[in-house]
């Protein structure tokens, strides 16, 4: 009915995040401090939230489109049918608070587990060449 | 099978993005993270179908099916219409922008 609006709200929030992280980024590289010369190379966080706004505004973008085949979303107020009578917006709310809010969930905890895997594959040193044993 | 193709859709992505694709001129990596974003989104759209129909979740009518695949092909395809347009805005290889200015 609406899932989709729950983790389009996370991406909006997200992307805001994300976008005060890059300036803060900006101005520590621009003013050379020292936590931006790292001696260990390491994923700006601004991408690491990039990737978690491609997917929660990737899979809206494309529920939604679901929703416009199965005529949920309209182009006209109020957008959603389920928000035309009182019973079908309680139907609706109720599946945003499961359906959207375990979508949010689940993408956020592959994206926290994304970041886990490379943190551990950035600070994982490759072996010198002839010393690899199999 | 809206899941299921866009699930393929993702894997195909990842596994050209990993080979071949890998460029992050190409933006391909953002292509493969708006499927696979889809992708667990209408998983968690399946589980709850699951719990609420059961046995009968595995065994749509045909018409329904062929619906649904319409649907996921129609999905993935704007993914790509979505990626390229985000390529063509970014034109990272100056192209678009080379060849809009590019003088008779």
């Amino acid at each position: 009915m609406a899932c989709f609006t729950v983790p389009a709200a996370e991406a909006i929030v997200t992307t805001v995040i994300a976008v005060a992280v890059k300036r803060k980024e900006k101005k520590a590289e621009n003013s050379g401090s020292a936590s931006a010369k790292t001696e260990t190379p390491s994923i700006k966080m601004s991408v690491k939230l990039g990737w978690l706004n491609m997917m929660l505004w990737g899979g809206s973008i494309l529920l939604m489109f679901e929703h416009i085949w199965h005529g949920e979303v309209v182009p006209w107020f109020p957008f959603l049918t389920a928000a035309s009578s009182a019973e079908d917006t309680q139907e609706m709310l109720h599946e945003m608070a499961t359906v959207g809010v375990t979508m949010a969930v689940l993408v956020t905890a592959v994206w926290i587990a994304m970041v886990a895997v490379s943190n551990a594959i950035m600070k994982h040193k490759p072996a010198p060449e002839g010393e690899q044993t199999s | 099978m809206t899941l299921l193709i866009t699930v393929f859709a993702a894997v195909i992505c990842t596994a050209l993005w990993y080979f071949k694709l890998h460029d992050s001129k190409l933006m391909f990596g953002r292509l493969c993270l708006m499927y696979w974003g889809a992708a667990l989104m209408w998983t968690v759209d399946a589980v709850f179908e699951y719990v609420e129909q059961e046995a009968a979740f595995f065994d749509p009518a045909a018409h329904d099916m062929l619906n649904d695949a319409f649907l996921g092909l129609s999905a993935a395809a704007l993914g790509l219409v979505i990626w390229l347009v985000m390529l063509l805005i970014k034109d990272p290889r100056h192209v678009l922008r080379n060849t809009l200015t590019k003088k008779e």
